[in-house]
């Protein structure tokens, strides 16, 4: 065994990453003892008593770096070498080690980031009320997009952002534009003078690309969650939603868009709308547009309706007269209709956006003898009685409970849809089938590229079988959206479905093809 | 309700903070919107939520109470006295050690080491065998240093003619005390006994003490210790493990009056030497101005912030501002550390200390990120020491605006561990400390961190929710 030591002049280094070098020193072969110290008196007396301290060590001054090493012949030089480059080499962060700072908690996160206002809250529903709770309590506004959130706590949750001045927008909303801002699935849509409140976020979301289509923007976009309308809820979050945007400047007209809410919901509403001077387009999807005309509102009976009221009464000039387009539809109805075999009789409705799935739904119901079966629909007299076998006519809300337990929601995984576009189009019975296509953040980053193949695919299965299948379209969305809207336009076109320019259309248009069918003599 | 409204928020530059799925964040971030993602994990089950007590006291406004005290206090080193004369309860049958209440008994070995060799100080026992009897026999009074207002750090042991530093909070009037600094390796406090040790400590009596003491009685105001705290976080300390541009502050500020009442050079050079060679001189005065700190925040009723961190080397035990009688323990940790050549981990004793008063106060090592030089300890880089204190303010009520962080852009650091946080997070207080040898007699045997016991604060947390 041997005691070397090297002595460094006038080398200062922090005690701290010594004792880290002398740690490394101990692991070589051969160490049995190092000590990497400045030579302060009091280091030394340790040199000493662990038998390290050479005359060379004793010479050096508190200002010096001392290397010590015991170890078996030979080893001893290796060590004093390695400590040499142990002590140059810089800190070297492991690749990630050094990422950005995240906190753990809502808390966390306001500290550490003290000019935040909006929080966007995605975690399973039964620990989304608490950190909405942290949420609101630290002064920020609520995307609560869990589901699964229980009515009371809601409710306390709304109570308490609207006495703060909040937005708590949920359980259960997927869509919010607040200050150009897109949150959650929603649209790059440019900034304009419609204010939009909407329950649902599809219904957002085919609202602001309609208005983007017609070279209209928005304000603000304003999901509450679907159970805002609910009686037990109130409409709290429609109301004090409306109320921000007749109070906002900016919002020079407002459109109401969800399912038709609860009476006394309604009636709130419609009392607030009256408040102001502000046109305010109001479309509850299946309501009665009586009580929206009473309160000097306009009434919309689509989505597609409350687009373009909002974009005329914002002064835009909307060439599209509904007039011509019902017109074109229906020549384009014939022309498809005649294609279609004998037998061929049943529509099938693939939504991905459940208030798209219950938009045509409404359109359907004025517009079929037959009921439309659906997974979600409009009464109970029409429930599809197993959501995986359509009968009939049929509308599937894909993006149901039954369907997304453990799977991604159809709007961001289009397996589940490519497999029952399949499936539909195996049956003989079917004569058209409708999707919806929804672009924006949050979505599939380019649903085109596999819905696509797979409508090809679903027409040759048809054509094999001796049938025309037809497949008709809508696409929500806008050419400043990252999935572009030509380019999605473009690749459904060229794998054979028909585009419209609205859901409502397309379902106007599939309805069409149906009621048009050979086999079917009534009024076209 | 407020005045605030929702249109408020219209036109505002949006800043997102992202609970739950990453994509929803990342799109944020694709709209060169600020985002901060919390690294959200389920909270710890069955948690409630504390707000309010059932007397009607806001939990919040409880802990605001806390902190703003802490934050102004003004602790100034404004002089020296002899143990027994100046702490209030103390007497020459009584040694105060650190941590919570200990009988002899159950010391770990450096306490014991530092009892038998306080004892042989004091002149009570002549050899270590004696000190030993004595120890046991129950003659001696064992006092926690908390319950005299006084700090000491690792054993922690104050005997009654140790000289102490005697620090006055101006703001609130109360007082605390600490010993002299013996150095590092071979002390008492770390449980070393021997000829060195006791001629150390007698020379700080007769030597270093009159020569502090004299150059203190001629500055009237004192020396303002949370201005050199305040100052030596921006010198790359967190006065707590690192206390080496603190210790160099002290020594100017105390250098003229050192010179002026010390007539004798030779001597005043040996003081000025052992300050200048000892880089954690500064860490008692850092503890005790801590310490006056926090006292001056006790009594709050309803306040859910921890106003006492220590550890006897057995146990560690935690206080609440307002419930300051009550001790809340759990068996002391054991510190991942760096070792001093010749030693391991198998020699090290538990975590000890009263020193976890200076992260209790808002620094120590949770102001790692102001201490590049020391990162080390927690992993290497400096980015990692600014993640270390950024986790921090995980469980603390509040920031103190008088120690701020250069590297977080002159952010106060975290202050006030709140034991809600700490049970709803299941964020632990990280600590920084000194590791003293297991067995008596050896001393300091290297240096660490780790975490505080997650039972105390649980334990406090359940004792808050019996009030609410």
């Amino acid at each position: 065994m041997t005691v070397k030591t090297l002595v460094k002049r006038s080398e200062y280094h922090d005690s701290v990453r010594l004792m880290l070098v002398a740690r490394e020193l101990a692991k070589l072969p051969g160490v049995i003892d190092a000590a990497v110290v400045m030579a302060t008196e009091a280091n030394k007396s340790i040199l000493k008593d662990s038998g390290l301290l050479t005359a060379e060590a004793q010479a050096a001054t508190p200002n010096d770096l001392v290397i010590a090493v015991s170890a078996k012949n030979g080893a001893s030089d290796a060590a004093l070498a390695e400590a040499e480059k142990l002590l140059q080499k810089k800190g070297e962060a492991a690749a990630g080690e050094a990422a950005e700072f995240r906190p753990k908690t809502i808390p966390g996160a306001v500290k550490s980031s003290p000019g935040a206002n909006v929080a966007v809250i995605s975690v399973a529903g039964r620990y989304a009320a608490d950190e909405a709770w942290e949420a609101l309590r630290r002064g920020l506004h609520v995307l609560l997009f869990s589901d699964n959130v229980t009515l009371e706590d809601e409710i306390a949750l709304k109570k308490y952002a609207r006495d703060h001045g909040l937005l708590l927008m949920g359980a259960g909303a997927g869509t919010a534009i607040l200050n150009g801002v897109a949150l959650g699935f929603a649209n790059v849509i440019p900034s304009g003078p419609v204010g939009i409140v909407s329950a649902a976020g599809t219904c957002l979301q085919e609202v602001s690309t309609l208005l983007a289509k017609y070279g209209v923007g928005i304000t603000q976009g304003i999901g509450t969650g679907g159970r805002d309308l609910k009686e037990e809820v109130g409409g709290i979050m429609m109301l004090e939603g409306l109320k921000s945007l007749q109070a906002d400047p900016a919002t020079k007209v407002i459109a109401l868009v969800s399912k038709p809410p609860a009476k006394s919901v309604v009636e709130k509403v419609m009392a607030q709308v009256a408040l102001s001077d502000k046109p305010t387009v109001v479309c509850f999807l299946g309501g009665d547009p009586k009580l929206v005309s009473a309160a000097n509102a306009v009434p919309a009976m689509t989505l597609e309706e409350a687009a373009r009221l909002s974009a005329q009464r914002a002064g835009a000039a909307v060439k599209v007269s509904p007039e011509a387009v019902e017109r074109d539809l229906k020549k384009q109805a014939r022309k498809l209709s005649t294609k279609l075999k004998p037998g061929q009789r049943y529509l099938r409705g693939l939504f991905s956006g459940g208030t798209l799935c219950y938009e045509a739904q409404v359109i359907w119901r004025g517009m079929l003898k037959e009921p439309v079966l659906s997974n979600a629909p409009l009464d109970q007299a029409s429930q599809l009685p197993d959501s995986t076998h359509s009968q009939k006519h049929t509308a599937v809300d894909l993006g149901e409970e039954e369907f997304t337990v453990g799977r991604p929601h159809p709007m961001i995984d289009n397996d589940l849809r490519i497999r029952r576009l399949l499936q539909e189009a195996r049956d003989r019975q079917v004569a058209v089938i409708l999707l919806d296509v929804v672009l924006g953040y949050g979505a599939h980053p380019d649903p085109a590229s596999e819905l696509g193949p797979a409508v090809r695919q679903a027409r040759e299965l048809a054509r094999k079988a001796g049938r025309e299948l037809i497949v008709v379209a809508s696409v929500a969305g806008t050419e400043e959206d990252p999935q572009r809207l030509s380019r999605q336009v473009q690749a459904m076109t060229a794998a054979g479905a028909i585009i419209c320019d609205s859901n409502a259309a397309a379902a106007r248009l599939t309805g069409m093809v149906v009621s048009k069918g050979p086999r079917r003599k009534d009024k076209g | 309700m407020t005045n605030k409204t929702i249109a408020d928020l219209f036109g505002q530059p949006l800043s997102v903070v992202n609970v739950g799925l990453s994509s929803m964040a990342q799109s944020v971030r694709d709209q060169k919107v600020p985002v901060v993602e919390v690294d959200w994990r389920p909270p710890a089950g069955g948690v409630p939520q504390l707000r309010m007590t059932k007397t009607g006291v806001d939990i919040d406004d409880a802990n605001e109470e806390v902190c703003r005290r802490i934050k102004q206090a003004r602790p100034v080193l404004a002089g020296m006295g002899i143990a027994r004369d100046v702490i209030p309860g103390m007497h020459d049958r009584m040694l105060l050690h650190a941590g919570p209440p200990i009988a002899w008994d159950r010391m770990c070995g450096p306490q014991r080491g530092a009892v038998m060799g306080a004892l042989i100080y004091e002149g009570l026992a002549a050899d270590e065998r004696e000190a030993e009897k004595i120890a046991a026999s129950g003659q001696i009074e064992f006092s926690p240093c908390h319950h005299h207002h006084t700090v000491g750090p690792m054993a922690g042991i104050v005997s009654p003619r140790m000289p102490v530093f005697i620090l006055e909070n101006k703001a609130f009037g109360n007082k605390a005390f600490a010993t002299q600094n013996e150095g590092l390796g071979k002390v008492l406090r770390y449980g070393a006994m021997g000829p060195e040790v006791y001629a150390r400590l007698k020379w700080m009596e007769t030597d270093l003490y009159p020569a502090l003491d004299r150059a203190l009685q001629s500055m009237p105001d004192g020396i303002d210790i949370k201005s050199l705290i305040a100052q030596a976080l921006h010198m790359g300390d967190e006065c707590h493990n690192r206390n080496r541009a603190a210790t160099s502050l002290f020594l100017r500020a105390i250098g003229p009056a050192l010179a002026r009442t010390n007539t004798e050079n030779e001597r005043l050079a040996k003081v000025i030497e052992f300050i200048d060679r000892n880089d954690h001189f500064f860490l008692n005065l850092s503890m005790a101005a801590g310490k006056a700190a926090l006292e001056a925040a006790e009594g709050v009723e309803g306040s859910s912030v921890v106003t006492v961190m220590a550890r006897n080397g057995t146990d560690f035990g935690i206080r609440l501002a307002s419930m300051t009688d009550r001790w809340f323990t759990a068996p002391a940790g054991m510190v991942q550390g760096l070792y001093f050549p010749g030693f391991t981990e198998k020699d090290a004793n538990p975590d000890i200390g009263d020193s976890t008063i200076t992260e209790t106060a808002g620094y120590g090592g949770f102001a790692m990120a102001a201490a590049p030089a020391i990162t080390q300890f927690v992993g290497g880089t400096p980015q990692m020491a600014v993640q270390a204190t950024l986790e921090m303010y995980e469980i603390t009520f509040g920031e103190h605006e008088g120690f701020t962080i250069p590297s977080l852009n002159f952010r106060g650091t975290p202050l006030g561990i709140d034991v809600r946080r700490v049970a709803e997070t299941g964020i632990l207080p990280r600590l920084n400390t000194g590791i003293a040898h297991k067995d008596p007699g050896v001393g300091m045997v290297g240096a660490g961190i780790l975490r505080a016991p997650e039972k105390c604060f649980r334990d406090a947390f359940a004792a808050l929710g019996t009030l609410c």
